[in-house]
């Protein structure tokens, strides 16, 4: 770990990841969340903040793989770890992700905003678990609010991208 | 008629792939060179004399750049809504917990609320009024005018008091719903960059970007000329987006006009909850009077919404409870007084239904009541009563033929097997153990677009481009917040054009481009601006139409032949032309490829004095039935299945339709079940998705959804509006299903564990 103070005191961290598969290194405060790293730093503005605790997987990533709550990692963290982001989220070939295609197709979409979360967490779970069944998503998906769907389509589409 | 191609159609959504990529840009994801932050410092008590505010300690914050109160505003200090009692920043007053008293601006949004955090009120606590039903009583703490009542409406039908002695059968109940938050995932938020010259452009996440285009304007106290409004993609509304983006947008305008610097404003979720709009908790006491064969004779209703601190939308809210408040069925004697009243609490404004699903949980679980004191099948006892066409509502109007009420209602008896289900709970077929199971139905009308209330505002423009490479720029007043407005408004645009769907492209608002088209609400975005865009349209249509047949015939094709024009392609004799090379001919020449279109609804007779007249120019219909299991040890219900049948109508594009409905169903099953707003001593106690439950995936009931689309001659396409009317009726029809299940009937909303079981003690 390799940390020091900065002229105005505050401690400054020489942060070493991956971002959406590129190595990155970064000079950051060390009381800045993971959250506003992404956005803020890596101006990557998919990753979206519906709630700032932890309670709606609006601002869902994948480190090393498993999906976390942006907003409750500190950006120290990630150091030495592998970020991906919606941004990262690509199919076989760099188009697009199957999730991406079954949510456009299903008519999962509509204001968006919890859209990239719900992608990343589904993500997240097709990779653990690729034979996921219904009850499976449905539990997985439970800590990703979307106001607008009702989430029948959501869960179909995530259904359809299995497999894929 | 000619077939249409891209009118009812499940076309794809055009703004799907910015929203699966992440490149969708939301109000807070743009940036700009020199931007500050604002950040809102909040009344911490129900209701305070102001008496200094000071940045003192504020200043110490590093980029810390300057506080704003209510000394700044160069405009009138009055927020225009409907009755303007609402300051942009208050003066002496502040008359809720986490009103906005002043703002503070620093160069993050870190920083801002850290200095926000450090500026000190001082203030002096005065008595507050928390329980709007106390408000209204004679000797009550006046908050508000002379009798803290923000507006009050009638319907006056018949002699209703004769007609409750003359009845056979009555029922009479008191009900109450609690608030719900609008919860879009995407938090209040607005961007305002100074203009040279003196004006302002504001990015804005709003429903209604001609509200904020006013309160900027007033705020600044400068001409509508000087101000653009563009709506940011929009993460969601439901209402909630309605009203007060005019109030942060103004905040932040404020602030940029003051440091002639670009200013951020973006809400955390805790201050969205505790100062955004909400529905209203709502207190209704009903009674119906039916004679021996169970046809109603008569209503009465008393119906009290908490308005909050100030008024804001609350009349129109009221207004549009008072008209539905009786539900959809001829009744010849009516009573209906309703009431806004003032508290110190947050401002309740729109929310999907608006001021209906409060009263219709009220009235739809009181006719099932109606309907056992009579003897009837809740089913059978509604299609007694219901209207069809020709038939008078309370208001005394007359329905046109677009009303389906008649088979939404079989077809939804029908599709969830509602005899049969019925006759085995009867006979306990389907309980297991402590779980029972029942069904419980509703039925509910909904008037689109703004009404007699609302009527000034009910009128939309648009403008329709098309550009030398046959692309086409349709610029509308109403926004899409996700419910699918860009996608059914670029399908009507290429329907009436014959141009192909993919070169259609609906822009985000953008306020100086079209003239004021007044809200995107009452489920009027499709009707209006669809309007709109076909009135622009046919001219174009008419100079398009008449290229494309002097081409055809130059090519070949007899003078004699029809055209006939499909998918983007025109016909005749044999011969093909594409909407490309027409274009590219209009241009050649020099035909007017662009044109403004606009819609005003027709007029409307209600009369405010007796509450009689056409109050809406046409509704939509619902029926719902749920079924629902109950736990008799814990009191817990859980929706199983909605079956839902909808007259919306012609439907633009079933897909979206269908989403619109599972998202009010759910939105509705979750008010009706688990979302309850906590107010203790005037403080709003769970002010974040922790404590505020809403459902989630594991909560998702089966639904089952049919249009019946009875056309509306008036309507693009026949279309009427989808947005609202299915949340309307589901908290009844599960309430009728848990007593249905297990005997309880549990008078306000939300249906919790506690209340059920509290219920079923008594049994």
């Amino acid at each position: 770990m390799s940390e020091s103070k900065s002229n105005a005191g505050l401690s400054v961290f020489a942060l070493k990841c991956a971002v959406n598969g590129e190595r990155t290194e970064r000079e950051i405060c060390s009381s800045r969340s993971l959250i506003e790293f992404i956005r803020g730093d890596l101006g990557l503005k998919g990753t979206k903040e519906g709630c700032g605790e932890g309670e709606c997987g609006a601002c869902m990533v994948l480190v090393d793989g498993k999906a976390v709550n942006s907003c409750l990692m500190m950006a120290v963290q990630l150091h030495g770890k592998e970020l991906v982001t919606i941004e990262g989220i690509k199919g076989k070939g760099g188009g697009l992700h199957p999730l991406q295609k079954s949510f456009m197709t299903e008519g999962a979409v509509q204001c968006g905003f919890c859209t990239p979360g719900l992608i990343v967490a589904s993500e997240a779970l097709l990779r653990r678990n690729p034979g996921a069944t219904l009850e499976d998503i449905k539990l997985e998906l439970t800590g990703n609010l979307c106001r607008c769907t009702g989430y029948e389509k959501v869960l179909s589409a995530v259904e359809k991208a299995r497999g894929k | 008629m000619e077939k249409l191609s891209y009118v009812g159609k499940s076309l794809p959504r055009k703004d799907a792939l910015i929203k699966v990529t992440g490149a969708a840009q939301y109000a807070d994801d743009r940036e700009f060179a020199g931007l500050l932050h604002a950040a809102a410092v909040r009344s911490p008590r129900p209701r305070i004399k102001i008496l200094s505010i000071s940045d003192t300690a504020a200043r110490r914050v590093p980029g810390y750049v300057t506080l704003v109160t209510y000394k700044d505003i160069k405009g009138v200090n009055k927020w225009p809504v409907v009755l303007q009692d609402y300051p942009f920043l208050p003066e002496k007053e502040a008359r809720f917990a986490g009103e906005t008293v002043a703002l503070v601006v620093a160069g993050t949004a870190r920083a801002a609320r850290k200095a926000a955090a450090l500026v000190e009120v001082k203030y002096k606590e005065l008595p507050f009024l928390e329980d709007p039903l106390k408000a209204l009583e004679k000797g009550a703490l006046k908050i508000y005018g002379k009798d803290n009542i923000f507006s009050s409406f009638v319907i006056k039908r018949g002699s209703v008091d004769e007609a409750f002695k003359k009845a056979a059968f009555t029922v009479e109940g008191e009900f109450s719903t609690n608030y719900q938050v609008h919860a879009y995932l995407e938090t209040q938020g607005a961007i305002a960059l100074p203009e040279a010259g003196g004006g302002m452009t504001v990015h804005s996440t709003t429903q209604c970007p001609f509200y904020v285009l006013d309160a900027v304007a007033a705020a600044l106290g400068i001409p509508y000329h000087k101000v653009k409004i563009l709506q940011t993609v929009t993460g969601g509304g439901f209402g909630g987006k309605e009203d007060v983006p005019a109030l942060v947008a103004s905040h932040a305008a404020l602030c940029a006009a003051k440091t002639g610097r670009p200013v951020k404003l973006i809400y955390g979720r805790k201050e969205d909850f505790q100062s955004m709009s909400k529905r209203h908790p709502g207190w209704a006491r009903v009674a119906y009077a039916a004679d021996k064969n169970g046809k109603l004779t008569a209503c009465r209703v008393k119906y009290v919404l908490d308005g909050g601190a100030y008024s804001t939308l609350s009349p129109i809210v009221l207004w549009r409870g008072t008209v539905h408040a009786a539900g959809p069925y001829k009744i010849a004697n009516v009573d209906i007084k309703t009431y806004a009243a003032a508290t110190n609490k947050v401002p309740c404004g729109a929310f999907r239904g608006f001021g209906q699903p409060q009263v219709c949980f009220a009235q739809e679980s009181l006719i099932d009541e109606l309907a056992e004191k009579v003897g009837m099948d809740p089913v059978q006892f509604r299609l007694r009563n219901i209207l069809e066409p020709g038939d008078k509502t309370v208001t005394g109007q007359k329905l046109n033929s677009s009303c389906g009420l008649k088979e939404i209602i079989q077809t939804v008896r029908k599709r969830s097997g509602w005899d049969k289900k019925i006759g085995d709970r009867e006979s306990g077929i389907g309980n297991q153990g402590d779980i029972v199971t029942g069904i419980g139905f509703s039925v509910t009308y909904y008037g689109v677009g703004l009404g007699a209330k609302g009527r000034y505002l009910d009128r939309a423009g648009a403008l329709v481009n098309i550009y030398k490479d046959s692309s086409v720029g349709v610029n509308v007043g109403n926004t899409e917040m996700g419910q699918g407005a860009l996608t059914v408004l670029a399908q009507i645009a290429a329907e009436t054009l014959n141009a192909p769907y993919e070169s259609v492209r609906v822009e985000e608002v953008d306020s100086s481009k079209v003239p004021d088209s007044g809200p995107t609400v009452a489920s009027r975005t499709t009707l209006m601006s669809g309007n709109a865009i076909i009135e622009a349209a046919t001219p174009i249509r008419e100079r398009i139409f008449k290229t494309a047949c002097d081409m055809l015939i130059s090519m070949g094709a007899g003078a004699s032949q029809k055209m006939t024009a499909h998918g983007g392609l025109f016909y005749m004799g044999g011969k093909t032309v594409d909407f490309k090379r027409v274009v590219a001919e209009c241009w050649f020449r020099r035909h007017k490829m662009s044109e403004q279109g606009w819609y005003a609804a027709p007029r409307t007779t209600f009369k405010m004095e007796d509450g009689q007249g056409d109050a809406y120019v046409i509704y939509s219909y619902s029926a719902d039935a749920a079924e629902v299991e109950v736990d008799l040890k814990t009191g817990v219900a859980r929706v199983k299945k909605i079956w839902a049948a909808y007259d919306v109508g012609k439907i633009v594009n079933p897909r979206l339709a269908v989403a619109q409905a599972q998202g009010g169903l759910l939105q509705g099953m979750s008010w009706a079940l688990y979302e309850n707003l906590v107010y203790k001593n005037g403080i709003m106690v769970n002010p974040n998705f922790t404590d505020y439950v809403m459902a989630t995936t594991a909560d998702k009931p089966e639904y089952d959804i049919t249009f019946i689309e009875k056309p509306y001659a008036e309507g693009p396409y026949k279309a009427k509006g989808m947005g609202e009317v299915p949340l309307i009726g589901v908290a009844p029809a599960v309430a009728n299903a848990i007593k249905n299940a297990c005997g309880a009937r549990v008078n306000s909303v939300p249906l919790l564990p506690e209340k059920i079981w509290n219920e079923l003690k008594k049994i």
